[in-house]
């Protein structure tokens, strides 16, 4: 470092340029005045420095009107249009979700948010379009050499003028500031050495490494929307997702059959899984087609073939047999009659005709019949449960002899009405 | 080099002592080289109860809210009661900085950073709690409007839980943005204070932090004009915020929530219970760092009567919503305030709602009482529990005894209801001693541009606006 270094550090200097002149007043009142002869006197580069906003001084120092609050009534403007906005897009457009029944688009359920964002975008103006219209951060600035110029914040009243004004002329704006009632003018100097007018290069350096790191995660974000990648997600919080467990019909190497599943160990059979009734689940009596009907339901009640039964029966053959059957039971169902209908031929079993197979077939395998199905008919075992198959028999009985009846069928006292 | 001093030797007048001891006084309370004793034990105790709510939070994140006390009936308990109540008290500091400087209270400058630092730490804590009764608060972001690979998914903005999304992050971002612009003229001064003392690594902290304030009459002119317009939106913007957590409950079906009178019934309660928790921090805290001059006792005085008006208003909100529980003929609606008194939670009623927000305030006509800062503190301690006990009324007492006798039930908290309540006390004490002791805790160029000597030396100051 050269001498004229030492000399500038011991008053807080530069070696350069003049940068302008520093005055110091004792009161607020006193800067405004001066404020007032400074700018009366045709000067337009100062600036006044105080610890507080002093009043009157706009107006002495021909400040003009920041142009700020309109800014910020256009922020505050695009704020609530653009509330609006993502409103209709996000819940009138994109995701029309029916709520109640209630309009996807109406205004009043709509205010509140627009309101809040026109707040915001304006308090987001008003806040960085301050500091933008002042050129603020700005760290540094030629007056902070100045040691009496620290007291700016406590109690000190500066008027600055900038050597770069037109009328700046060394001697005679100091004899104007001492006039105006400066109680110090203190020349500033800017620094003659290029090297340190830059900035410290480790600064640069700083901002420069700290920039490049705090792209880093930018750029793994970019390179994994357009890549590939085999490994599953990072999931952090797994939400039980991923459990140690295995699903059926899975691979497992623990069990010599590589499955997950374990079938029946031989020679058992589940609770409740028995079926030891022959006549009850299977219509057999003796290895023969049962004639009659079961003489018991599992759970010990007595087998009765009752009205109630029957209804029973009708209402399960209404479901699961009339499509093809037809209610009747002479095979004119639905499917037989779309069938014929598209111009093909398909008949399903008459089950009441008195030539029908189904009229003689004992119980049992009529029974067998609606569990494994026969012919194109597939078995019902799957929909029906043994006790209602029963009570469908006892309804197609029923129907047979309703749908061959003769005169005798009818009780005596009722003949005559009928004939 | 300097002739002019030279020149003209001029003795320091009385404006610039007056102005150098604010700046002497306030940084005091950040320079002393050690914290008071009593501000460390409270520090400690806050960190414990801190702790506390951190492992309470641990707990419910990993287990779910089901170690919590809310049940079927009660979905809403202390979860929402602790938001409310928080987001109430954070109103006061916006009433304080906003409110106040649109009405030229002068007396605001001397508590209002004090009261703007204890309405972020506020809301912080408030939001705490909506996010933990999501129950998995990890998809917190769903809430926020954003292009999702979910089939187009888009957040529910009818619905008044989304008005309170964004109700309180523009609070929140409204509070920060607002309380760091008035921070940035005082962290000049402790900028220029620590480059004075030869601190270099705090002034260049301080110094970053101020943006590189140089108290420009230019810069000024912008910031003041800007102060002015973040205050004439943070006053709308307070009201809203209120009221927008009001809809939560007033647009539902339920009696004791369903009501028109809420929106200005919580703003009432808002600014009366913030205005009591700004005392009971600033009672100590201004003995402990000798600021009585600076936060003299007229201003407290100035809180009692805020105090003494916004309790009134709900007294009165209270009279009316019995009043037309009664009017309407509606059974559910009269059985529900017949239950606030006399159900299973009368003891809400009778000795937190009743007690410390319609008997309290009324201590406040008492000239004795308002210069008593003991009894002052007692009662906003009162008030700080009754207002509490306001909101649970509301949401968990309404909640317990709704339209069909089969739903009711009674609420009890868990340890972990208490631990994270405990813990946002705990988190919000701590943040705000440490505010307290390293930040301007008074705004110093507020108090200086509205003490008298702010106009001394000049016959012309006074024929301006």
């Amino acid at each position: 470092m050269s001498t004229s270094d030492e000399t500038t550090t011991s008053n807080g200097n530069g070696d350069g340029e003049l940068y302008g002149l520093l005055a110091e007043f004792d009161t607020p009142g006193e800067l405004v005045t001066a404020a007032r002869k400074v700018h009366d006197a045709g000067y337009t580069e100062f600036d006044c420095f105080s610890p507080f906003p002093v009043h009157g001084i706009d107006t002495a120092m021909g400040v003009k009107r920041t142009i700020l609050p309109l800014v910020i009534f256009g922020g505050g403007f695009v704020g609530a249009l653009s509330g609006l906005a993502l409103q209709y897009y996000c819940n009138a457009f994109a995701w029309t979700w029916n709520i109640s029944g209630k309009p996807t688009w109406s205004i009043p359920a709509n205010i509140p948010i627009a309101y809040e964002l026109a707040i915001l975008l304006a308090v987001l103006t008003s806040f960085f379009g301050m500091w933008a219209a002042n050129k603020l951060p700005q760290v540094w600035h030629p007056f902070f050499r100045l040691e009496r110029f620290g007291r700016v914040t406590d109690d000190g009243f500066f008027l600055g003028i900038q050597a770069g004004d037109q009328r700046f002329d060394a001697d005679k704006t100091k004899q104007l500031l001492v006039d105006a009632g400066a109680i110090a003018v203190d020349p500033c100097y800017l620094e003659a050495d290029p090297v340190r007018k830059q900035m410290p290069k480790w600064i640069t350096g700083f901002i420069v490494a700290s920039t490049a790191f705090a792209l880093i995660p930018f750029a793994i974000a970019a390179k994994a929307r357009n890549s590939h990648s085999s490994e599953p997600h990072i999931h952090i919080f797994p939400d039980m997702d991923f459990q140690p467990k295995y699903k059926s019909d899975t691979a497992m190497d623990m069990f010599s059959d590589d499955r997950a599943n374990r079938g029946e160990i031989a020679g058992t059979v589940a609770r409740g899984w028995l079926e030891e009734d022959d006549t009850f689940y299977r219509g057999l009596d003796n290895g023969a087609w049962t004639t009659g009907f079961p003489k018991q339901y599992p759970d010990g009640t007595p087998f009765v073939v009752d009205d109630k039964l029957l209804k029973r029966g009708q209402q399960r053959f209404n479901i699961y047999c009339t499509p093809c059957h037809g209610y009747d039971g002479h095979g004119q169902g639905m499917v037989p009659t779309r069938v014929a209908a598209g111009g093909g031929n398909w008949q399903a079993r008459n089950l009441v005709e008195p030539q029908s197979v189904v009229v003689t077939m004992p119980n049992g395998q009529l029974f067998n019949t609606i569990s494994n199905g026969f012919n194109t008919m597939l078995g019902y075992a799957a929909q029906i449960p043994h006790a209602d198959r029963w009570a469908i028999v006892a309804y197609v009985r029923a129907l047979q002899r309703a749908q061959n009846a003769t005169l005798d069928d009818v009780p005596a006292d009722k003949r005559s009405a009928i004939q | 080099m300097s002739t002019a001093a030279a020149e003209h030797p001029h003795e320091p007048g009385k404006a610039r002592e007056a102005f150098r001891a604010i700046t002497r006084d306030v940084s005091w309370v950040a320079e002393a080289p050690k914290p008071h004793k009593l501000w460390l034990v409270a520090l400690a105790i806050s960190v414990l109860a801190f702790g506390w709510g951190i492992y309470s939070i641990y707990i419910l994140v990993t287990r779910g809210i089901g170690v919590w006390g809310n049940s079927n009936t009660v979905a809403w308990a202390w979860d929402i009661t602790n938001f409310v109540w928080w987001i109430g008290i954070g109103h006061a500091g916006t009433l304080i900085s906003a409110v106040l400087y649109l009405t030229r209270q002068t007396w605001r400058v001397s508590i209002n950073r004090a009261a703007e630092a204890m309405t972020i730490f506020a809301v912080m804590a408030a939001g705490l709690f909506p996010l933990l009764h999501t129950g998995r608060p990890w998809f917190a972001w769903w809430m926020i409007p954003l292009p999702n690979d979910m089939g187009s998914i888009w957040p529910q903005f009818r619905s008044p839980l989304m008005w309170d999304v964004f109700a309180v992050t523009t609070y929140l971002t409204t509070s920060v943005l607002f309380w760091y612009m008035g921070l940035v003229p005082d962290l000049a001064t402790f900028r220029d204070r620590c480059a004075a003392q030869g601190k270099t690594v705090k002034a260049i902290i301080y110094g970053v932090l101020s943006l590189g304030w140089r108290g420009s009459a230019r810069h000024w002119h912008r910031y003041e004009r800007a102060y002015l317009i973040l205050a004439g939106l943070a006053t709308p913007l307070v009201f809203s915020v209120h009221s927008v957590v009001s809809f939560d409950f007033a647009t539902s079906q339920l009696p004791g929530w369903h009501t028109t009178i809420f929106p200005p019934y919580f703003v009432a309660g808002a600014i009366y219970s913030g205005f009591a928790m700004v005392m009971t921090l600033l009672i100590p805290l201004r003995y402990l760092f000798n600021l009585q001059h600076i936060i003299k006792q007229e201003h407290i005085r100035a809180m009692c009567r805020v105090m003494m008006g916004t309790g009134m208003m709900v007294t009165f909100a209270y009279f009316t919503e019995f009043f037309i529980a009664w009017y309407s003929g509606n059974p559910f609606e009269q059985f529900t305030f017949l239950n606030r008194c006399f159900g299973p939670f009368w003891w809400v009623w009778w000795f937190m709602m009743f007690w410390g927000n319609a008997c309290v305030p009324q201590f406040f006509w008492s000239k004795w009482i308002k210069n008593n800062n003991v009894v002052i503190w007692i009662l906003c301690i009162f008030v700080n529990i009754g207002m509490w006990g306001e909101r649970f009324a509301i949401i968990g007492v309404s909640l317990s005894r709704s339209f069909l006798p089969s739903n009711w039930s009674y609420y009890s908290p868990t340890r972990y209801d208490v631990g994270v309540f405990v813990g946002t006390i705990g988190m919000f004490l701590m943040l705000f001693l440490l505010f307290f002791r390293y930040a301007p805790v008074i705004a110093m160029s507020e108090v200086k541009g509205a003490s008298p000597e702010a106009h001394a030396g000049g016959p012309s100051i006074g024929g301006h606006h």
